[in-house]
Protein backbone atom coordinates (compact mmCIF):
# COMPACT_ATOMS: atom_id res chain seq x y z
CA UNK A 1 0.00 0.00 0.00
CA UNK A 2 1.25 3.20 -1.08
CA UNK A 3 -0.94 5.51 0.49
CA UNK A 4 -1.18 4.51 4.34
CA UNK A 5 -4.24 5.01 6.07
CA UNK A 6 -4.48 6.97 9.53
CA UNK A 7 -7.52 7.28 12.18
CA UNK A 8 -6.84 10.54 14.11
CA UNK A 9 -9.28 12.70 14.56
CA UNK A 10 -13.24 13.02 14.27
CA UNK A 11 -12.51 15.91 13.00
CA UNK A 12 -11.03 14.33 9.80
CA UNK A 13 -14.11 12.53 9.14
CA UNK A 14 -16.88 12.29 6.71
CA UNK A 15 -20.21 11.52 7.55
CA UNK A 16 -19.88 8.68 5.25
CA UNK A 17 -16.76 7.76 6.42
CA UNK A 18 -18.50 7.55 10.38
CA UNK A 19 -21.54 5.64 8.92
CA UNK A 20 -19.23 3.05 6.84
CA UNK A 21 -16.98 2.04 9.72
CA UNK A 22 -20.03 1.52 11.41
CA UNK A 23 -22.07 -0.55 8.73
CA UNK A 24 -18.39 -2.70 9.08
CA UNK A 25 -18.89 -2.70 12.86
CA UNK A 26 -22.00 -4.57 12.09
CA UNK A 27 -20.31 -7.43 10.34
CA UNK A 28 -17.66 -7.73 13.48
CA UNK A 29 -20.96 -8.22 15.60
CA UNK A 30 -21.90 -11.78 13.84
CA UNK A 31 -18.23 -12.84 14.24
CA UNK A 32 -18.66 -12.12 18.18
CA UNK A 33 -21.18 -13.84 18.66
CA UNK A 34 -20.31 -17.09 16.90
CA UNK A 35 -18.76 -19.99 19.04
CA UNK A 36 -15.33 -18.86 17.24
CA UNK A 37 -15.18 -15.20 17.43
CA UNK A 38 -12.01 -14.88 14.89
CA UNK A 39 -11.49 -14.11 11.38
CA UNK A 40 -8.22 -14.25 9.38
CA UNK A 41 -8.51 -11.41 8.20
CA UNK A 42 -5.36 -9.37 9.40
CA UNK A 43 -3.38 -12.35 9.64
CA UNK A 44 0.54 -11.54 9.14
CA UNK A 45 -0.03 -7.80 10.21
CA UNK A 46 1.33 -6.39 13.49
CA UNK A 47 -0.48 -3.93 15.61
CA UNK A 48 1.13 -2.63 18.01
CA UNK A 49 -0.20 -0.42 21.55
CA UNK A 50 1.89 2.18 22.78
CA UNK A 51 0.88 3.84 25.70
CA UNK A 52 2.96 6.27 27.14
CA UNK A 53 -0.47 7.17 29.63
CA UNK A 54 -2.13 4.80 31.46
CA UNK A 55 -5.57 3.08 30.31
CA UNK A 56 -6.60 -0.59 30.89
CA UNK A 57 -9.84 -0.88 28.75
CA UNK A 58 -8.93 1.20 25.99
CA UNK A 59 -5.52 -1.09 25.41
CA UNK A 60 -7.23 -4.18 25.97
CA UNK A 61 -10.22 -3.01 23.74
CA UNK A 62 -7.75 -2.75 20.84
CA UNK A 63 -5.88 -5.99 21.54
CA UNK A 64 -8.56 -8.13 21.59
CA UNK A 65 -9.49 -5.77 18.63
CA UNK A 66 -6.62 -7.03 16.88
CA UNK A 67 -6.23 -10.64 17.86
CA UNK A 68 -9.85 -10.89 16.69
CA UNK A 69 -8.83 -10.05 13.37
CA UNK A 70 -6.18 -12.75 13.59
CA UNK A 71 -2.82 -9.91 13.71
CA UNK A 72 -0.44 -10.25 16.22
CA UNK A 73 0.05 -7.63 18.97
CA UNK A 74 2.65 -5.69 20.53
CA UNK A 75 2.69 -3.84 23.60
CA UNK A 76 4.87 -0.88 24.58
CA UNK A 77 3.88 0.64 27.84
CA UNK A 78 6.01 4.11 28.39
CA UNK A 79 6.70 3.00 32.57
CA UNK A 80 9.27 0.03 31.44
CA UNK A 81 10.59 1.18 28.20
CA UNK A 82 13.89 3.11 27.67
CA UNK A 83 12.14 6.23 27.11
CA UNK A 84 12.30 5.89 31.19
CA UNK A 85 16.17 5.76 30.24
CA UNK A 86 15.89 9.26 28.28
CA UNK A 87 15.42 8.24 24.63
CA UNK A 88 13.19 10.33 22.73
CA UNK A 89 9.93 9.48 21.27
CA UNK A 90 11.44 10.42 17.59
CA UNK A 91 13.83 7.40 18.50
CA UNK A 92 11.43 4.89 20.23
CA UNK A 93 8.67 5.36 17.50
CA UNK A 94 11.98 4.63 14.70
CA UNK A 95 12.99 1.69 16.81
CA UNK A 96 8.67 0.48 16.72
CA UNK A 97 8.89 1.28 12.95
CA UNK A 98 12.47 -0.60 12.24
CA UNK A 99 10.78 -3.89 13.50
CA UNK A 100 8.19 -3.80 10.80
CA UNK A 101 4.39 -3.34 12.08
CA UNK A 102 1.35 -2.46 9.80
CA UNK A 103 -0.12 0.01 12.92
CA UNK A 104 0.58 2.00 15.49
CA UNK A 105 -2.22 2.60 18.28
CA UNK A 106 -1.13 5.58 20.40
CA UNK A 107 -2.21 7.22 23.59
CA UNK A 108 -0.51 10.21 24.74
CA UNK A 109 -1.21 13.03 27.30
CA UNK A 110 0.14 15.69 25.14
CA UNK A 111 -2.55 16.71 22.30
CA UNK A 112 -1.26 16.31 18.39
CA UNK A 113 1.38 13.48 19.13
CA UNK A 114 -0.11 10.77 17.09
CA UNK A 115 -0.20 13.67 14.08
CA UNK A 116 3.33 13.93 14.59
CA UNK A 117 4.62 10.39 14.81
CA UNK A 118 2.79 9.98 11.09
CA UNK A 119 6.48 11.44 9.80
CA UNK A 120 8.57 8.74 11.76
CA UNK A 121 6.56 5.83 10.82
CA UNK A 122 5.29 3.84 7.52
CA UNK A 123 2.74 2.45 9.75
CA UNK A 124 -0.87 3.09 10.31
CA UNK A 125 -1.80 5.65 13.15
CA UNK A 126 -4.60 5.09 15.46
CA UNK A 127 -4.93 7.98 17.80
CA UNK A 128 -6.45 5.98 20.93
CA UNK A 129 -6.79 9.36 23.15
CA UNK A 130 -4.14 12.71 22.82
CA UNK A 131 -3.85 14.55 25.86
CA UNK A 132 -7.55 17.01 25.40
CA UNK A 133 -7.58 16.43 21.87
CA UNK A 134 -9.70 14.02 20.97
CA UNK A 135 -10.53 10.24 21.62
CA UNK A 136 -12.08 9.36 17.99
CA UNK A 137 -12.67 5.46 18.46
CA UNK A 138 -14.30 6.36 21.58
CA UNK A 139 -16.82 8.65 19.96
CA UNK A 140 -16.90 6.01 17.27
CA UNK A 141 -18.28 3.71 20.03
CA UNK A 142 -20.48 5.68 21.22
CA UNK A 143 -22.36 6.35 17.89
CA UNK A 144 -22.59 3.07 17.23
CA UNK A 145 -24.17 1.99 20.99
CA UNK A 146 -26.96 4.61 20.60
CA UNK A 147 -27.27 3.94 17.21
CA UNK A 148 -27.82 -0.05 17.74
CA UNK A 149 -29.96 1.23 20.78
CA UNK A 150 -32.45 3.05 18.47
CA UNK A 151 -31.71 0.85 15.20
CA UNK A 152 -31.51 4.34 12.94
CA UNK A 153 -28.67 5.40 11.56
CA UNK A 154 -30.07 9.64 10.97
CA UNK A 155 -29.76 11.15 14.76
CA UNK A 156 -31.81 14.07 13.64
CA UNK A 157 -33.50 15.38 16.46
CA UNK A 158 -31.90 13.47 19.10
CA UNK A 159 -31.14 15.66 22.20
CA UNK A 160 -27.58 14.18 24.16
CA UNK A 161 -26.33 15.54 27.09
CA UNK A 162 -22.59 15.75 28.13
CA UNK A 163 -22.65 15.89 31.76
CA UNK A 164 -19.26 16.78 33.67
CA UNK A 165 -15.57 17.53 32.81
CA UNK A 166 -16.60 18.97 29.41
CA UNK A 167 -13.20 21.35 29.20
CA UNK A 168 -10.44 18.55 29.66
CA UNK A 169 -12.32 16.25 27.94
CA UNK A 170 -11.11 14.55 24.48
CA UNK A 171 -14.05 12.49 24.70
CA UNK A 172 -16.26 14.96 25.24
CA UNK A 173 -15.11 16.77 22.55
CA UNK A 174 -14.83 14.04 19.88
CA UNK A 175 -18.47 13.03 20.50
CA UNK A 176 -19.73 16.18 20.03
CA UNK A 177 -18.08 16.26 16.52
CA UNK A 178 -19.35 12.80 15.79
CA UNK A 179 -22.85 13.20 16.92
CA UNK A 180 -23.18 16.63 15.06
CA UNK A 181 -22.05 14.57 11.82
CA UNK A 182 -24.54 12.39 12.38
CA UNK A 183 -27.54 15.08 13.20
CA UNK A 184 -27.62 14.77 16.40
CA UNK A 185 -28.05 18.07 19.19
CA UNK A 186 -25.62 17.77 22.00
CA UNK A 187 -25.83 19.93 24.99
CA UNK A 188 -22.57 20.10 27.49
CA UNK A 189 -23.43 20.30 31.00
CA UNK A 190 -20.98 21.42 34.15
CA UNK A 191 -19.92 23.80 36.28
CA UNK A 192 -18.98 26.70 34.61
CA UNK A 193 -15.26 26.35 35.48
CA UNK A 194 -15.44 22.76 33.78
CA UNK A 195 -17.21 24.49 30.42
CA UNK A 196 -15.21 24.94 27.60
CA UNK A 197 -14.29 28.80 27.97
CA UNK A 198 -15.83 29.26 24.45
CA UNK A 199 -18.20 27.20 22.15
CA UNK A 200 -15.96 27.94 19.09
CA UNK A 201 -15.22 24.87 17.31
CA UNK A 202 -18.08 23.28 19.73
CA UNK A 203 -21.18 22.62 17.43
CA UNK A 204 -23.22 22.35 21.03
CA UNK A 205 -24.87 24.33 23.44
CA UNK A 206 -23.85 24.73 26.97
CA UNK A 207 -25.29 24.99 30.56
CA UNK A 208 -25.05 24.75 33.97
CA UNK A 209 -28.62 23.64 34.99
CA UNK A 210 -28.70 20.00 34.84
CA UNK A 211 -32.37 19.46 36.10
CA UNK A 212 -33.50 22.53 33.50
CA UNK A 213 -32.15 20.23 30.22
CA UNK A 214 -32.52 16.64 32.00
CA UNK A 215 -35.80 16.30 31.09
CA UNK A 216 -36.07 16.98 27.35
CA UNK A 217 -32.74 14.64 27.11
CA UNK A 218 -32.64 11.26 24.78
CA UNK A 219 -29.28 10.32 26.02
CA UNK A 220 -27.60 11.36 29.28
CA UNK A 221 -23.30 11.17 28.77
CA UNK A 222 -21.52 11.19 31.80
CA UNK A 223 -17.98 12.04 32.12
CA UNK A 224 -15.10 10.88 34.56
CA UNK A 225 -14.53 13.46 37.41
CA UNK A 226 -11.02 13.03 38.54
CA UNK A 227 -10.51 13.82 41.55
CA UNK A 228 -7.44 16.19 40.42
CA UNK A 229 -10.21 19.10 39.45
CA UNK A 230 -11.35 19.32 42.73
CA UNK A 231 -7.92 19.71 44.05
CA UNK A 232 -7.31 21.91 41.44
CA UNK A 233 -10.14 24.52 42.64
CA UNK A 234 -12.17 23.65 39.83
CA UNK A 235 -14.56 21.76 42.21
CA UNK A 236 -15.87 22.67 45.52
CA UNK A 237 -15.90 19.15 46.42
CA UNK A 238 -17.28 15.73 44.82
CA UNK A 239 -20.12 15.64 46.95
CA UNK A 240 -20.99 18.84 45.86
CA UNK A 241 -20.53 17.67 42.70
CA UNK A 242 -23.17 15.09 42.72
CA UNK A 243 -25.69 16.73 44.03
CA UNK A 244 -25.88 19.16 41.14
CA UNK A 245 -24.38 17.45 38.04
CA UNK A 246 -24.15 14.06 39.07
CA UNK A 247 -27.08 11.25 37.84
CA UNK A 248 -28.32 10.66 41.37
CA UNK A 249 -31.27 8.34 42.78
CA UNK A 250 -33.69 10.83 42.07
CA UNK A 251 -32.71 12.41 38.71
CA UNK A 252 -32.49 8.53 37.46
CA UNK A 253 -35.79 8.34 38.60
CA UNK A 254 -37.03 11.03 36.83
CA UNK A 255 -35.76 9.79 33.66
CA UNK A 256 -38.65 8.38 30.85
CA UNK A 257 -37.62 4.32 30.31
CA UNK A 258 -36.33 5.21 26.92
CA UNK A 259 -33.35 7.78 28.03
CA UNK A 260 -29.95 6.23 27.30
CA UNK A 261 -27.72 6.40 30.18
CA UNK A 262 -23.74 6.33 28.68
CA UNK A 263 -20.41 6.65 30.53
CA UNK A 264 -17.36 6.22 28.95
CA UNK A 265 -15.06 4.42 32.00
CA UNK A 266 -14.07 4.43 34.42
CA UNK A 267 -16.63 5.15 36.45
CA UNK A 268 -16.76 6.99 39.85
CA UNK A 269 -19.90 5.49 41.32
CA UNK A 270 -21.34 7.88 43.90
CA UNK A 271 -19.65 10.93 41.94
CA UNK A 272 -20.70 11.53 38.50
CA UNK A 273 -23.63 8.56 38.96
CA UNK A 274 -24.97 6.94 41.91
CA UNK A 275 -24.16 3.28 42.74
CA UNK A 276 -27.59 1.70 41.47
CA UNK A 277 -27.87 4.21 38.16
CA UNK A 278 -25.31 2.57 36.23
CA UNK A 279 -26.75 -0.43 36.43
CA UNK A 280 -30.26 0.46 34.89
CA UNK A 281 -31.61 -1.19 31.95
CA UNK A 282 -31.46 1.60 30.08
CA UNK A 283 -27.73 1.75 31.02
CA UNK A 284 -25.54 0.95 27.89
CA UNK A 285 -22.36 0.97 29.87
CA UNK A 286 -21.56 -2.58 28.99
CA UNK A 287 -22.86 -2.38 25.90
CA UNK A 288 -20.24 0.20 25.20
CA UNK A 289 -17.40 -1.50 26.25
CA UNK A 290 -18.80 -4.69 24.05
CA UNK A 291 -19.18 -2.50 20.82
CA UNK A 292 -15.50 -0.59 21.77
CA UNK A 293 -13.93 -4.26 20.33
CA UNK A 294 -16.25 -4.07 17.61
CA UNK A 295 -15.73 -0.82 16.49
CA UNK A 296 -11.90 -0.91 16.80
CA UNK A 297 -12.11 -4.11 14.70
CA UNK A 298 -13.65 -2.13 11.98
CA UNK A 299 -11.04 0.81 12.41
CA UNK A 300 -8.21 -1.54 12.00
CA UNK A 301 -9.79 -3.66 9.09
CA UNK A 302 -10.34 -0.13 7.27
CA UNK A 303 -6.86 0.78 7.65
CA UNK A 304 -4.85 -2.33 7.07
CA UNK A 305 -7.34 -4.49 4.62
CA UNK A 306 -10.20 -2.01 3.10
CA UNK A 307 -7.71 -1.09 0.80
CA UNK A 308 -9.66 1.95 -0.02
CA UNK A 309 -7.13 4.20 -1.25
CA UNK A 310 -6.11 1.50 -3.57
CA UNK A 311 -6.68 2.40 -7.14
CA UNK A 312 -6.32 -1.36 -8.81
CA UNK A 313 -5.47 -1.88 -12.47
CA UNK A 314 -8.25 -3.54 -14.97
CA UNK A 315 -5.71 -6.72 -15.21
CA UNK A 316 -5.51 -7.44 -11.47
CA UNK A 317 -8.73 -6.61 -10.95
CA UNK A 318 -9.90 -8.95 -13.27
CA UNK A 319 -8.12 -11.97 -12.30
CA UNK A 320 -8.65 -11.50 -8.73
CA UNK B 1 -20.07 -12.34 -5.63
CA UNK B 2 -16.69 -12.05 -7.33
CA UNK B 3 -18.50 -10.80 -10.03
CA UNK B 4 -20.40 -7.68 -8.00
CA UNK B 5 -16.73 -7.09 -6.39
CA UNK B 6 -15.07 -6.92 -9.68
CA UNK B 7 -17.62 -4.52 -10.87
CA UNK B 8 -17.40 -2.37 -7.26
CA UNK B 9 -13.62 -1.78 -7.77
CA UNK B 10 -13.51 -1.34 -11.89
CA UNK B 11 -11.00 1.56 -12.31
CA UNK B 12 -12.99 4.87 -12.31
CA UNK B 13 -14.79 5.78 -15.94
CA UNK B 14 -15.40 2.50 -17.21
CA UNK B 15 -19.33 0.68 -17.52
CA UNK B 16 -19.90 -2.64 -17.65
CA UNK B 17 -21.17 -3.21 -20.99
CA UNK B 18 -23.90 -6.33 -21.69
CA UNK B 19 -23.05 -7.78 -25.12
CA UNK B 20 -24.98 -11.38 -25.27
CA UNK B 21 -27.53 -12.71 -23.15
CA UNK B 22 -26.83 -16.22 -22.61
CA UNK B 23 -29.85 -17.07 -20.75
CA UNK B 24 -33.09 -15.46 -19.93
CA UNK B 25 -35.01 -15.17 -16.92
CA UNK B 26 -37.22 -18.49 -18.15
CA UNK B 27 -33.89 -20.59 -19.01
CA UNK B 28 -32.46 -19.41 -15.24
CA UNK B 29 -35.68 -20.93 -13.96
CA UNK B 30 -35.60 -24.23 -15.47
CA UNK B 31 -32.37 -24.65 -14.50
CA UNK B 32 -32.19 -23.43 -11.29
CA UNK B 33 -35.57 -26.21 -10.96
CA UNK B 34 -33.18 -28.77 -12.25
CA UNK B 35 -30.47 -28.14 -9.53
CA UNK B 36 -33.53 -28.43 -6.85
CA UNK B 37 -34.33 -31.63 -8.48
CA UNK B 38 -30.23 -32.72 -8.49
CA UNK B 39 -29.92 -31.35 -4.53
CA UNK B 40 -33.11 -34.26 -3.62
CA UNK B 41 -31.53 -36.84 -5.48
CA UNK B 42 -28.03 -36.53 -4.63
CA UNK B 43 -28.50 -36.55 -0.75
CA UNK B 44 -31.77 -38.98 -0.69
CA UNK B 45 -34.32 -36.19 0.06
CA UNK B 46 -33.40 -33.08 2.40
CA UNK B 47 -32.92 -34.41 6.15
CA UNK B 48 -29.76 -32.54 7.48
CA UNK B 49 -29.83 -30.24 4.50
CA UNK B 50 -28.47 -26.93 4.81
CA UNK B 51 -28.92 -24.04 2.04
CA UNK B 52 -26.65 -20.92 2.10
CA UNK B 53 -26.26 -18.17 -0.17
CA UNK B 54 -22.77 -16.16 -1.29
CA UNK B 55 -23.21 -12.42 -0.60
CA UNK B 56 -24.03 -11.20 -2.67
CA UNK B 57 -24.62 -12.79 -6.29
CA UNK B 58 -25.95 -16.38 -4.55
CA UNK B 59 -28.46 -15.02 -2.38
CA UNK B 60 -31.08 -14.42 -4.23
CA UNK B 61 -30.77 -17.61 -6.01
CA UNK B 62 -30.39 -19.29 -2.65
CA UNK B 63 -33.61 -18.13 -1.47
CA UNK B 64 -34.68 -19.61 -4.81
CA UNK B 65 -33.48 -22.71 -4.78
CA UNK B 66 -35.40 -23.15 -0.75
CA UNK B 67 -38.46 -22.41 -2.43
CA UNK B 68 -38.26 -24.56 -4.79
CA UNK B 69 -36.86 -27.48 -2.54
CA UNK B 70 -40.28 -26.25 -0.46
CA UNK B 71 -42.35 -27.07 -3.58
CA UNK B 72 -41.38 -30.14 -4.88
CA UNK B 73 -40.48 -32.06 -1.33
CA UNK B 74 -42.42 -30.00 1.16
CA UNK B 75 -39.84 -29.22 3.76
CA UNK B 76 -38.19 -26.09 4.70
CA UNK B 77 -34.61 -26.19 4.21
CA UNK B 78 -32.65 -24.09 6.92
CA UNK B 79 -31.58 -20.75 4.36
CA UNK B 80 -28.39 -19.27 5.62
CA UNK B 81 -26.37 -16.41 3.85
CA UNK B 82 -22.30 -15.94 3.75
CA UNK B 83 -19.75 -13.04 3.30
CA UNK B 84 -16.41 -13.89 2.83
CA UNK B 85 -14.43 -10.77 2.49
CA UNK B 86 -12.53 -11.16 6.07
CA UNK B 87 -11.45 -14.75 4.59
CA UNK B 88 -10.10 -13.75 0.86
CA UNK B 89 -6.68 -14.18 0.08
CA UNK B 90 -6.29 -11.03 -1.95
CA UNK B 91 -7.04 -8.71 1.53
CA UNK B 92 -4.11 -6.10 0.96
CA UNK B 93 -4.05 -6.17 -2.73
CA UNK B 94 -7.39 -4.79 -3.53
CA UNK B 95 -10.15 -3.49 -1.78
CA UNK B 96 -12.24 -5.78 -0.17
CA UNK B 97 -15.10 -5.02 1.92
CA UNK B 98 -17.97 -6.94 3.45
CA UNK B 99 -21.15 -6.10 1.53
CA UNK B 100 -23.39 -7.57 3.79
CA UNK B 101 -23.91 -9.27 7.74
CA UNK B 102 -23.50 -13.27 7.55
CA UNK B 103 -26.54 -14.97 8.60
CA UNK B 104 -26.03 -18.68 9.37
CA UNK B 105 -28.80 -19.76 11.40
CA UNK B 106 -27.87 -22.99 12.51
CA UNK B 107 -25.05 -24.62 13.70
CA UNK B 108 -23.76 -26.60 10.71
CA UNK B 109 -21.96 -29.51 12.51
CA UNK B 110 -23.88 -32.83 11.30
CA UNK B 111 -25.03 -30.92 8.36
CA UNK B 112 -24.72 -30.99 4.93
CA UNK B 113 -24.20 -27.56 3.46
CA UNK B 114 -24.92 -26.58 -0.04
CA UNK B 115 -23.54 -23.66 -1.40
CA UNK B 116 -24.77 -21.21 -3.90
CA UNK B 117 -22.97 -18.77 -5.59
CA UNK B 118 -23.97 -17.02 -9.03
CA UNK B 119 -20.60 -17.52 -11.26
CA UNK B 120 -17.97 -19.88 -10.13
CA UNK B 121 -14.62 -18.19 -11.77
CA UNK B 122 -10.99 -18.61 -10.70
CA UNK B 123 -12.68 -20.54 -6.90
CA UNK B 124 -10.87 -18.55 -4.89
CA UNK B 125 -14.27 -17.21 -2.90
CA UNK B 126 -15.53 -20.82 -2.78
CA UNK B 127 -11.85 -21.41 -1.06
CA UNK B 128 -12.61 -18.18 1.36
CA UNK B 129 -16.34 -19.83 1.78
CA UNK B 130 -14.80 -22.91 2.77
CA UNK B 131 -12.99 -21.54 5.77
CA UNK B 132 -15.39 -19.16 6.79
CA UNK B 133 -18.07 -22.21 6.79
CA UNK B 134 -16.00 -24.09 9.09
CA UNK B 135 -15.91 -21.52 11.56
CA UNK B 136 -20.01 -22.34 11.88
CA UNK B 137 -19.50 -26.02 12.14
CA UNK B 138 -18.11 -28.74 11.08
CA UNK B 139 -20.79 -29.73 7.98
CA UNK B 140 -20.72 -33.29 7.24
CA UNK B 141 -20.16 -32.64 3.53
CA UNK B 142 -20.47 -29.47 1.40
CA UNK B 143 -22.02 -29.23 -1.65
CA UNK B 144 -21.47 -26.52 -4.15
CA UNK B 145 -24.55 -25.16 -6.81
CA UNK B 146 -23.64 -22.14 -9.44
CA UNK B 147 -25.30 -20.96 -12.11
CA UNK B 148 -22.87 -20.30 -14.46
CA UNK B 149 -19.57 -22.30 -14.47
CA UNK B 150 -17.22 -20.01 -16.78
CA UNK B 151 -13.86 -22.40 -16.31
CA UNK B 152 -10.04 -20.36 -15.49
CA UNK B 153 -10.00 -22.06 -12.15
CA UNK B 154 -6.69 -21.16 -9.72
CA UNK B 155 -7.99 -23.45 -6.99
CA UNK B 156 -8.33 -27.75 -7.26
CA UNK B 157 -12.56 -26.62 -6.69
CA UNK B 158 -15.61 -28.33 -8.72
CA UNK B 159 -18.96 -27.71 -8.84
CA UNK B 160 -21.66 -30.26 -7.78
CA UNK B 161 -24.68 -28.45 -9.62
CA UNK B 162 -24.33 -26.38 -12.75
CA UNK B 163 -27.17 -24.13 -14.49
CA UNK B 164 -24.57 -23.67 -17.52
CA UNK B 165 -21.16 -24.13 -18.32
CA UNK B 166 -20.19 -20.92 -20.56
CA UNK B 167 -16.64 -20.97 -22.03
CA UNK B 168 -15.22 -17.22 -21.46
CA UNK B 169 -12.80 -15.01 -22.00
CA UNK B 170 -10.36 -14.52 -19.07
CA UNK B 171 -11.41 -10.35 -19.33
CA UNK B 172 -14.98 -10.92 -20.02
CA UNK B 173 -17.44 -10.63 -17.28
CA UNK B 174 -20.39 -12.42 -16.46
CA UNK B 175 -24.03 -10.97 -14.95
CA UNK B 176 -26.52 -12.91 -13.24
CA UNK B 177 -29.44 -10.55 -12.58
CA UNK B 178 -33.27 -11.42 -12.14
CA UNK B 179 -33.74 -11.04 -16.08
CA UNK B 180 -31.18 -14.03 -16.85
CA UNK B 181 -27.65 -13.88 -17.49
CA UNK B 182 -25.32 -11.86 -19.79
CA UNK B 183 -21.52 -11.99 -20.90
CA UNK B 184 -20.10 -8.59 -21.43
CA UNK B 185 -17.00 -6.64 -20.80
CA UNK B 186 -15.41 -3.22 -19.28
CA UNK B 187 -14.99 -0.59 -21.50
CA UNK B 188 -14.62 3.08 -21.47
CA UNK B 189 -17.75 3.56 -23.77
CA UNK B 190 -20.89 4.19 -22.45
CA UNK B 191 -23.61 1.95 -22.89
CA UNK B 192 -25.74 2.75 -25.66
CA UNK B 193 -22.18 3.33 -27.88
CA UNK B 194 -21.41 7.22 -26.87
CA UNK B 195 -17.96 7.93 -26.81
Amino acid sequence: MSDTLHFLSIADLERQTLLDLMRLADAFKEVAERPIPKVPALRGKTVATLFFEPSTRTRLSFETAAKRLSADTMTFTAATSSLSKGESLRDTIETIDAMGIDAMVIRHASAGVPSTIRQWTSASVVNAGDGQHEHPTQALLDCYTIREALGRDDLTGLKVGIVGDVRHSRVARSDVLALDLLGAEVVLVGPRTLLPPSLEGWPAKATSDLDGVLDQLDVVYLLRIQQERANAALLPSLDEYHERFGLTRERAARLGEQVLVMHPGPMNRGVEIAPEAADLPSSLITRQVRNGVLTRMAVLFHLLASGQSLVVPIEEAASA
Amino acid sequence: MAERERRLTRPAGRVFVARAQVMDADAVARALRRIAHEVIERNHGLSGVVVVGLQTGGVPLAERLVELLKDIEGVDVPLGSLDVAFYRDDIGLRPVLPEEVTSIPVDLTGKTVVLVDDVLFTGRTVRAALDALADHGRATAVQLAVMVDRGHRELPIRPDFVGKNLPTRRDELVDVGPDGVSLGEFTDERPGGLR
